[in-house]
Parts: structure tokens; sequence; C-alpha cells
């Protein structure tokens, strides 16, 4: 009893510490949370949560009997498990490349240029892309024109559009994506590739039988946490790209929810999206999470 | 090691050329922006300007610090970050010290772990979170785009993380010394902290500089916006004129009188000028704060 008060005595200042953090929390992340019972309400703007319009699910029957939304499920999904394969090889194949690097110059200069696209934003990045891919002057259709090809509309263009999505998000994030692997790499016993030098192994074989399977467990970790991203296809970047002409191939969930809700002001409806959005990613989530304590023992904290 | 096979020589060649044009891809849009912003109209719109300036000029530049909104957008964003990054800083390292005691000494840490973290699974999304944005009263306010994201999550988890691989002595010679938490998390853990305070300094300053979106719909007048926000706008413009009429970039300039191209890159370039000065600084923290704090064992 004396030591339990005693012990709590002593935790005071942890409780104390937490409480700014808690009520930030519970106004911007709890209260909508809360707010998600509009998806289940006629709300209009004016009259506030205090109007109670109980329409049980009909946003919900209104969303999936609009026409184009299962395209745009579809499209979120396409393009985030096409995100997420080149998420998991092209990273990779890079750091194993930088890895046969000898000269630590050469490596460290080319890892701190690949990095730094991590850090500019999909504004500046797509007012970038929209120069080099523009058909008439851009340095990509400049190139085609040189080869002999006509120019493509890369960004006005549905069978394109997804494609460009899936490139530029590599463009941007491959090397920060490396920073991963290289570190796995560097863990690896070097006593084994010692041990496979005497047995004859050449560098094929060394990759093959002790590298890759060294970073198998890293490998299996960042896909079993990536299943969380199914839904999301990437608000910022496709919201930057897109246009009325790519509608068709680049509309995703978020964009979809950010059209109904703030531009069309269907509060309900696109509160009611959101909340599928949430809970099917919350199980995606939860499984990646499940997945990845099994298998590679993580633990988030 | 001292026999190097000849296919393998190849090998060595291939392998630098491909990484040599991997970093010229990444170093290609800066480098492309800064040539544009540099050149005269005149020849950006001729398409002569790829990664070397061509009739050196600094108008742009000039006539962009003449641009009230620019400037004024420039400011707002300069407060946001510094604002905006002390309050995540002083609140991420609040949250992740008690977070990181364990479970014996700290009884509730699980509970409140568990409340933190739930957040980074399920949210109320857009129209919820805006909702409660708009009722306290923050719309226009530059704490609309500091308090929704007060607590970053994930550096917190990197926080905690790091405070957990610290070596326990340094806590219970504190203690020896009469310090309470308060003055352990002050006078012991942050000093030798500060590897990972500044990779979550630099995820927050970069994370605070980029946001656009959070200016976009909180931000019901234009000279509120934060320089993303303002960019974002501009860009958005020029990017419908382009594609819905089919017009190149030059021709749809002029007809719809959007901004100079020049202007835009010198935008775009002083835009990431701040992350390009911050950075090399920080650059050889992050990585190891990243894999400590994210890939234990």
């Amino acid at each position: 009893m004396n030591a339990n008060l005693k012990g709590f005595v002593r935790n005071i200042p942890l409780h104390l510490m937490l409480v700014p953090g808690l009520i930030v929390i519970l106004i911007y992340n709890y209260i909508p949370m809360a707010g998600l019972i509009i998806a289940f309400q006629d709300f209009s703007p004016i009259g506030g949560f205090r109007v109670m319009n109980w329409v049980g699910l009909d946003n919900f029957k209104y969303l999936f009997e609009l026409p184009g939304f299962y395209q745009v499920v579809w499209n979120t999904v396409f393009i985030s498990v096409m995100k997420i394969i080149a998420g998991l090889t092209v990273p990779v194949l890079v750091a194993l490349l930088l890895n046969e690097v000898r000269s630590s110059g050469f490596k460290r200069s080319v890892q701190t240029i690949i990095y730094m696209p991590h850090f500019f934003s999909w504004v500046v990045l797509a007012g970038i892309l929209i120069d080099v891919l523009s058909p008439s002057g851009g340095l990509v259709n400049m190139a085609l024109k040189a080869a002999g090809y006509p120019p493509i509309q890369f960004l006005a263009s549905n069978d394109w559009f997804p494609y460009v999505l899936v490139i530029s998000d590599q463009w941007k994030e491959f090397g920060f994506g490396t920073i991963i692997y290289l570190a796995a790499l560097t863990s690896i016993d070097s006593s084994l590739y010692e041990a496979a030098v005497m047995d004859g192994a050449g560098r094929w074989k060394q990759t093959w039988h002790i590298t890759l399977p060294g970073i198998r467990p890293i490998m299996i970790l960042m896909l079993t946490l990536s299943l969380g991203n199914v839904l999301n296809g990437g608000f910022d970047q496709v919201f930057n790209l897109y246009n009325p002409l790519v509608y068709e191939s680049g509309d995703i969930l978020d964009t979809m929810i950010y059209r109904i809700g703030l531009q069309d002001a269907q509060y309900s409806v696109s509160t009611a999206l959101g909340l599928i959005k949430s809970v099917v990613s919350f199980l995606f989530i939860g499984l990646g999470y499940y997945l990845a304590y099994r298998i590679a023992n993580y633990r988030i904290f | 090691m001292h026999h190097i096979s000849a296919p393998y020589r190849w090998f060595l060649r291939f392998n630098y050329a491909v990484l040599t044009v991997l970093a010229l891809l990444c170093l290609f849009p800066l480098v492309n922006i800064l040539a544009i912003s540099f050149s005269s109209s005149g020849a950006v719109a001729a398409g002569k300007v790829t990664f070397w300036p061509v009739d050196w000029t600094l108008s742009s530049y000039t006539y962009m610090m003449e641009n009230r909104q620019f400037t004024g957008s420039f400011l707002i964003s300069l407060t946001r970050v510094a604002l905006g990054t002390a309050v995540n800083l002083v609140l991420t390292i609040l949250v992740a010290y008690p977070l990181s005691k364990d479970a014996r000494t700290f009884r509730s840490r699980t509970v409140y772990a568990w409340i933190f973290v739930f957040t980074m699974l399920f949210g109320g999304g857009l129209i919820p979170t805006y909702l409660v944005v708009k009722e306290t009263g923050m719309l226009n306010s530059v704490w609309a785009l500091i308090l929704p994201g007060a607590v970053p999550i994930f550096n917190v988890l990197l926080m905690l993380n790091f405070f957990r691989g610290l070596p326990k002595e340094l806590e219970e010679a504190a203690w020896m010394d009469g310090a309470g938490h308060f003055r352990t998390l002050w006078s012991v853990y942050l000093p030798v902290s500060l590897p990972s305070i500044a990779t979550v300094t630099l995820f927050t300053v970069v994370g605070h500089w980029n946001a656009w979106f959070d200016g976009m719909i909180y931000m019901k007048s234009p000279e509120h916006h934060p320089l993303a926000t303002y960019l974002q706008s501009m860009l958005q413009q020029q990017l419908n004129v382009t594609t819905t009429t089919g017009m190149s970039l030059e021709e749809a300039d002029r007809l719809s009188r959007v901004s100079d191209r020049t202007t835009q890159a010198s935008q775009i370039f002083l835009s990431v000028v701040p992350i390009l000065v911050l950075y090399p600084f920080l650059q050889r923290y992050f990585v190891k704060g990243l894999v400590v704090g994210s890939v234990k064992g």
C-alpha cells in the first residue's frame, strides 16, 4: 500500500506530462471520430449537430448507387497496389547497387542526392512534372519526338495517368526507401561472405544466397506494414496532378471524399465515404501489424 | 578481394552509370527550375532552357519580391514553421518521455500508449475534422494549421524508441542526485538525445513548410494562405488551363495571363530554399535516427 502510493506520487509528473498531448488528441482526433455519426444523418452545416435527422444507411446506399463509385474504388486499389509493389522492389534494387560501390565518397553523394526529393512537396514536384511532361515543350515529349514518336498527353490521358502516378511516386521516394535496406545490408554478418568466397561463390551467388536472404525479414516487414495503405492512393500527389480529363482513371477515394464534401458540401455523404475508408483501412492496418508481429516479431512501441 | 573478374568489372561500370543517372534524375527537378528562374521568359517560351540559364536575368526574382501575395505568404509560412515546430517538439518530447518508461514502473503506460497509437490507426476523416476546427473558431487563424497536428504520433514513436535505447543507468544516476522526472528529462535525456531531436525537427519543419492542404481548406481568404498553398493554387490554375484546352504551357500562359513561367520557377525555387539550407545539417542525423527509431532489433 505504502509502496504503491509512493510509486504513484513518484509518477505524478509522468501523468502531468501527458496532459497537453492528451487534450490535443482528444479535441482533434477523438471528437472527429464521434463526429462520424453525421454519416448516419442528413447533416447540414447550418443546423449543426443539434438537429438530428437520422437517415440510417441512406448515405451509404446513395454512395453504392453512385455511378463511378466502383471505378473509384478500383482506381484507388490499382494505384496503391502498384505503388506498394514498386516501393518494395525499386529501393531494394538501388540499395543492392549502392552496396556494391567501393568509393565511399561516391556512395555518400548519391545517397544525399536521392534522399532529397522526399523532402520536396508534391506541389513543387507536380509543378516540375507538369512542365517536363508537357505535350509541346516538355523534355520527355521532346525526347520522344527526337526518337520519331508522336507526343503523349501524359497528364490528360487515362491510359497513362495511373502509370505517371506510380513512376513519379518512385521518383520522389525510392531514395528515401533505400535507407532501411542499406541499414539492413550493413548488418549482415561479413563472415558469411568470407565463407562463401572460400566455397568459390561469385558475386551473383553471394547476392542470391546471402544478401537477399539477409534482408528478407525486413522486406517481409515492409510488405506487411504497407498493407495499411491499400486504400491510400496518395491524395497530395493525385490532387496536384489530376484534372477533369483523367477523373476516370485518377479519381481515388480521398479525392472523391474531398470533392463530395468540400466542393459539393454534401457533408454527410462525404463522411459516410470517409467512414467506409477508415474502417476498411483500420482492418488492413490491423492485419498488417498482426502479420508483422507474427512473422517478424515487430511491435509498434 | 584482390582479383576482380572481367564480368564484375563490367558490372561495376554499369552500376556507377545507373547510380549516376538515378542521382541526376533526382537532381534534375531542382536544376531545371533554377535554370528557368534565371532565364529570360523569351528563352523559356522558346523551349531553349534545360539545365543552364539562357539570357541570364534576375528579373523574375525582383518581380516576385514586389508581389505582395508571395511575400505575405512567405511570412505566414515562416510563422507557421516557427510556432508549429516549437509546439510539435514540446508535445512530442512530453508525450514520448512518459511512454518510454516500462509498464512496471509506470502502470498506466499501456493505456496511454494505446490512446495515442489508436489515432494513427483510425480517424474521423476530412469533414468531421474540418467541423471541429470550424467549431473551435480557428478558421483563418494560423492555429488551425498547428493544433490539429500538434502531436505527430510517428515522431513520438521515433523519440520514444530512442529514449528506450538509452542506458538505464543514466536515469538511475539522476534519481540518486535527487532529480525528479522533469529534471531528468531536461538535464539528462534531452542533451543526449540531440541526434533524434534533430531528426524529428527536420521532419517537423519540412512537414509544416510543405503543408498546403490545411491552408487551402481552413484559410478562407488568399491573404491568409501559407506559401505552399499559394503555390498550389497558382500551379493548379495552370494545370487546368493546359490539360483542358490541350494548349502548350507557353500558349496557355499567354492566353490566360497565368503568371509567367520564369516567375513560377523562381517561386518554386525559393519555396525549397529553406529545405535545402536545413538538409545538409540534419542529414547526417536522420538516417541514423530513422533506423534506430523505426526498425528495432
